[in-house]
């Protein structure tokens, strides 16, 4: 326990993270050693290539999205406290949390977590996914697979199901309300089993499970 | 007339019926597909003999005269009376989804079981003897195997993959639980003195508590899926039950085999042998399994010129996957079960549709048929006076026992499952699981197999069984459907299949795997992340065909189905409407309106199309390079088919004129109804609400509401698409032709079109009845200000050929699929939907070089 409180004594302000996030102290240090580890130059902050270094988000069609949602715009760098508030967002909604009437809505709630993922879409941060952005995503999410043509008619469907004002764009309201009538199910994976589990999870879309050609 | 019917259907069975009775009452053989007939008067025999003597057509000794017609029963006897009965029970099951009240109360399996009481006792009645019941081979044979198939090829595979890990756990642990718990509880009550005497030892009561814990997949399933209980629920019962078959019989092996060697030699060796045993068996039938299932996905690879019997390679093959794990004395049913669930995938993308409808349907028939008869025979087969040794205390024991443990286990393997379960299962979840333990053939045909010189009590133990059956199959099922709603279980929710679905659902996916990257590694779904990697690399390539490959994503998959579904709805819509004019008359009239319009307004097509042009003039060469028309064709749709463009212009086409589906997905597996929900009063609605949306994008086109957001949108897309070169397929030219043409095609001279169209479809002969939905809109407003087309709601870009290259073109069916766009947005809804439903079936066979047979 000495140990866990000195390592826990190291990180500034860590009660407040702990109030605002929701991890426990254990989390809080798990992520430390990572976030340390991730900063290979030991500089208390990370740049977009040390996220690049990582071998399989290199890797990922979207990496580079989800690189940028841990910076805000006009910044280089990312600090821990900000490293653990966007982690934040995918720890499991907790059910029993007290109800205080006037405590702000917490990072893991659905709605943050939708947010979220509407912000990856949105690049130019307008509040909408247009057209060119929706294809921007397919594209990469698709790979070569499919031609121009059809990813331009996938997104034109996709926007069209979802289009209620036919703006053509889809809000976050809109956003929302397609993924509201959809069951969700908890879609969950742990940070290395055997140590203390931290969950992380994301409103997860099941309509496909009846799916036949999926494994 | 209801009742007449039903009337009729009742004599129908009972004469077919009473034919195949009379047909045994008269002669006697020994029928061995499906009925013992061992216990036969010998009175009846001799006067049956004397006429099969006096009508027996093949003996070749004494014939004085050439006889015209002879007496063949004995020919055909076996495969006639199987014959009749499989049409008996079929009919059986017609007569009772006659009535939907009925069933609505009591499960589909307890009638006919109870049908099946009926006609064993006239049987009895006529005979005085059981003559007809299931035996043991036959069931084990020739009716589990295609069920079970079925049952896994249907399986929703993400589901049962992702749930493996709960299901192998209550189909392992919780079967051994049951047997072990019910077979000693048993034992210490008949020690305790609560049976009476029996000849019963204690390895036997095991082997009994090991065949009656089989929770049987035919008879969940039709219970069930009457009830749609949420999908992780069902798939805990459906896939527990299934596996659970195959532990069950593995269980019965072992102590077979103990109580063979008796009670003094079992010893420490043997036990672990019998443990050892239970693994490899268990373990080598379900890995005999996906041997089968990349047999049989490399299988199909290569299938394609043989189109027509494809369906059955998988049929057979699951079959020899059964029979040759029977043959190694491994499991079969676990072997047929994970060569259905592992195959699917890769034979679904590899087989054409059409093969894998037929596939689905073939799978369902001898599914459904053959639980059909199971049921009708479980019922036949209690009308015995032999079974039928009365022991209440062994019976009532059994019962309570069967329930009570299935409860303790269920509840405590799940308490174990929660611990770990993002999820937990909740407590009325449970309760129906524990609640849905219903027994059924499997333990019948596991009873029947008891060997009378081993255990002397198989009588008592066979008629226990049929009660368990009885009391879980009727009293279970019925009570199963109020149960679930007194207690608000979570039903299955139905949901769209959407594209954002797909979409986000993807999405999710990566900004998971990236989150999990970032954290650090070895996730939960590290496992399920590289397994995918490694399919993609090597499964996919090994096992499926490389253009399957490349259709196989889920995204392009959906968009495929919402596609094929929505052409599908328009064409039915457009057929009850009876307004299929164009299938007649479509192409002279459509000839004319394009060389017309192309006159009309050559002035307005834009220096924006010269840039296309060149692609679209090459369209009849390359054409014509591509498909050979051949000279002589006895096929009339022939060409038609030579010249269909391939599916994405199909898909372009209806993405951009068909509104989203609105059919559910339903996620239960099902098997006796395939579509699950369509009803007439839903189609109405469609078709009523994409009338109204249509009308009033016609209104606010003559108000000239929104044109204005309409034209922003074609400027872009035209600088989108410029980056990207012209394409090189002419094909693919025709979509951004048309936006110039519905662009340029201004207000002043859209009315003429408007007129023209309306003058077109009336004049036409045998033009059928026009959509009503349009006549008043059209006789309302003849001078329209606005082309419709301009106002869909989804033509962002439109798909017609330009004017200039439509006019140089000879016709030709892919043009006018084309242009039909047009057509519909004012007239009729199905003009260019006929087309292009058959474009998707039809596409795979238009490559050349391969011969098909035709069915």
């Amino acid at each position: 326990m000495g140990s866990t409180n000195s390592t826990l004594l190291k990180i500034p302000n860590v009660e407040v993270l702990m109030q605002e996030t929701g991890f426990s102290p254990a989390h809080i240090i798990r992520l430390h050693d990572r976030f340390k580890a991730l900063d290979k130059e030991g500089r208390g902050h990370l740049c977009p290539h040390d996220f690049g270094a990582i071998k399989e988000l290199a890797m990922n069609p979207i990496g580079d999205r989800i690189i940028g949602a841990f910076f805000s715009p006009g910044k280089e760098t990312v600090d821990f406290h900000t490293f653990v508030k966007i982690l934040a967002h995918f720890r499991p909604v907790d059910k029993d949390r007290p109800k205080e009437p006037n405590s702000p809505e917490p990072i893991n709630s659905r709605s943050n977590k939708l947010k979220f993922a509407f912000q990856l879409y949105d690049q130019d941060k307008d509040g909408k996914i247009s057209r060119d952005e929706l294809l921007q995503v397919l594209r990469a999410m698709l790979g070569m697979q499919v031609t121009d043509e059809q990813l331009e008619s996938i997104a034109d469907r996709t926007i069209q199901e979802a289009d209620l004002d036919r703006d053509d764009t889809i809000s976050f309201e809109e956003f929302r309300k397609a993924c509201k009538h959809k069951r969700f199910t908890m879609f969950r994976f742990c940070i290395r089993p055997g140590e203390r589990k931290l969950m992380l999870t994301l409103c997860h879309w099941s309509s496909e499970l009846q799916d036949q050609h999926e494994l | 007339l209801a009742f007449s019917i039903h009337f009729a259907l009742l004599l129908a069975l009972i004469i077919v019926f009473s034919t195949s009775c009379k047909a045994v009452t008269l002669e006697v053989g020994s029928v061995e597909v499906g009925y013992n007939d061992s216990s036969k008067s010998s009175a009846t025999e001799d006067t049956s003999t004397s006429i099969n003597g006096s009508t027996d057509g093949h003996a070749p000794s004494v014939i004085s005269t050439l006889p015209i017609v002879t007496w063949k029963w004995h020919h055909i006897e076996t495969p006639y009376l199987v014959a009749l009965w499989i049409l008996t029970c079929w009919l059986c099951k017609l007569v009772c989804e006659l009535n939907h009240n009925v069933t609505s109360v009591i499960p589909e399996s307890g009638l006919l079981i109870i049908l099946g009481f009926i006609l064993g006792g006239i049987i009895w009645g006529a005979d005085k003897a059981q003559t007809f019941k299931l035996i043991p081979t036959n069931f084990f044979y020739y009716l589990l195997p295609q069920i079970i198939l079925d049952a896994s090829y249907c399986m929703p595979n993400k589901l049962f993959f992702s749930n493996l890990g709960a299901i192998l756990i209550h189909a392992i642990i919780g079967t051994c639980w049951n047997a072990a718990t019910v077979g000693t509880a048993l034992w210490a009550c008949y020690e305790g003195g609560a049976m009476g005497t029996l000849n019963i030892g204690p390895l036997q009561f095991l082997l009994f508590g090991a065949l009656i814990s089989a929770v049987d997949p035919v008879a969940v399933i039709a219970v069930f899926e009457e009830v749609h209980v949420n999908e992780v629920l069902y798939i805990l019962v459906f896939g527990e039950s299934l596996l659970n078959d195959g532990v069950t019989v593995v269980l019965y092996n072992v102590f077979d085999a103990f109580v063979s060697l008796g009670g003094l030699k079992i010893n420490a060796a043997e036990i672990v042998k019998g443990i050892v045993s239970f693994f490899v068996v268990a373990f080598g039938g379900s890995f005999l399994g996906v041997v089968f299932a990349i047999l049989i996905s490399m299988l199909t690879r290569v299938t394609k010129n043989v189109q027509v019997i494809e369906a059955g390679f998988i049929v057979v093959l699951g079959y020899l996957s059964y029979l040759t794990a029977e043959m190694l004395s491994l499991s079969a049913i676990l072997s047929i079960t994970f060569c259905g669930v592992c195959c699917q995938k890769y034979i679904n993308a590899n087989m054409d549709e059409k093969s894998v409808t037929t596939l689905r349907y073939t799978l369902k028939v001898m599914a459904n048929g053959s639980e059909t008869m199971i049921f009708v025979f479980l019922g036949v087969s209690a009308i015995d006076k032999n079974i039928w040794v009365w022991n209440t205390g062994f019976i009532l024991l059994t019962i309570f026992f069967v329930v009570v443990f299935r409860f303790i286990g269920v509840f405590f393997l799940n308490w174990v499952l929660n611990q770990s379960r993002l999820i937990p299962i909740d407590i009325t979840d449970q309760f129906v699981m524990a609640y849905g333990g219903l027994r059924g053939a499997v333990a019948y045909g596991l009873a029947a197999l008891l060997d009378e010189k081993k255990i002397p009590e198989k009588n008592l133990m066979l008629g226990t069984t049929l009660i368990v059956v009885y009391f879980t199959v009727i009293l279970q099922g019925i009570t199963m459907k109020p149960l679930v709603q007194w207690l608000k279980v979570k039903k299955a929710t139905h949901s769209d299949l959407t594209l954002n679905g797909k979409m986000n659902n993807r999405a999710f996916e990566h900004i998971l795997t990236a989150m999990e990257d970032i954290c650090g590694r070895m996730g939960d779904n590290w496992w399920t992340r590289h397994w995918s990697y490694f399919e993609d690399k090597y499964v996919c390539r090994l096992l499926m065909k490389s253009d399957a490959r490349k259709h196989k994503d889920p995204i392009f998959g959906a968009f495929h189905k919402l596609n094929l579904e929505d052409a599908t709805k328009y064409v039915i819509e457009g057929e009850r409407k009876g307004s299929l004019a164009f299938i007649r008359n479509y192409d002279s009239a459509s000839v004319d309106f394009k060389k017309k319009l192309a006159l009309e307004y050559a002035d307005f097509i834009t220096a924006d199309v010269s840039e296309y042009d060149f692609g679209i003039d090459n369209v009849p060469v390359t054409s014509v390079m591509k498909n050979p028309i051949p000279s002589v064709s006895l096929d009339i749709h022939e060409q038609d088919r030579k010249s269909m463009p391939d599916d994405l212009s199909a898909h372009h086409l209806l993405d951009q004129h068909l509104y989203k589906s609105r059919r559910n997905n339903c996620p239960t597996y099902s098997r006796s109804h395939y579509n699950t929900s369509e009803n007439p009063d839903e189609m109405q609605e469609i078709f009523q609400r994409t009338m109204r949306s249509r009308l009033e994008s016609f209104k606010s086109a003559k108000m000239g509401v929104n044109p204005a957001k309409k034209l922003s949108k074609y400027p872009k897309k035209d600088s989108a698409h410029k980056p990207n070169g012209k394409p090189a397929d002419p094909h693919r030219t025709h979509p951004y032709g048309d936006e110039d043409f519905g662009f340029s095609a201004d207000s002043a001279s859209s009315s003429e079109i408007a007129d023209h169209f309306h003058g077109r479809s009336t004049n036409t002969p045998g033009a059928g009845v026009d959509n009503p939905a349009f006549i008043p809109e059209m006789d309302i407003s003849p001078p329209m200000r606005n082309p419709p087309w301009q106002t869909e709601t989804g033509n962002k870009t439109a798909v017609a050929p330009s004017q200039r290259a439509q006019g140089r073109l000879p016709w030709m069916p892919t043009n006018l699929r084309h242009l039909a766009p047009l057509r519909m947005s004012t007239h009729s809804t199905d003009a260019f939907v006929m087309a292009d439903a058959s474009l998707d079936e039809e596409a795979p066979e238009k490559k050349p070089g391969t011969h098909h047979t035709r069915l």
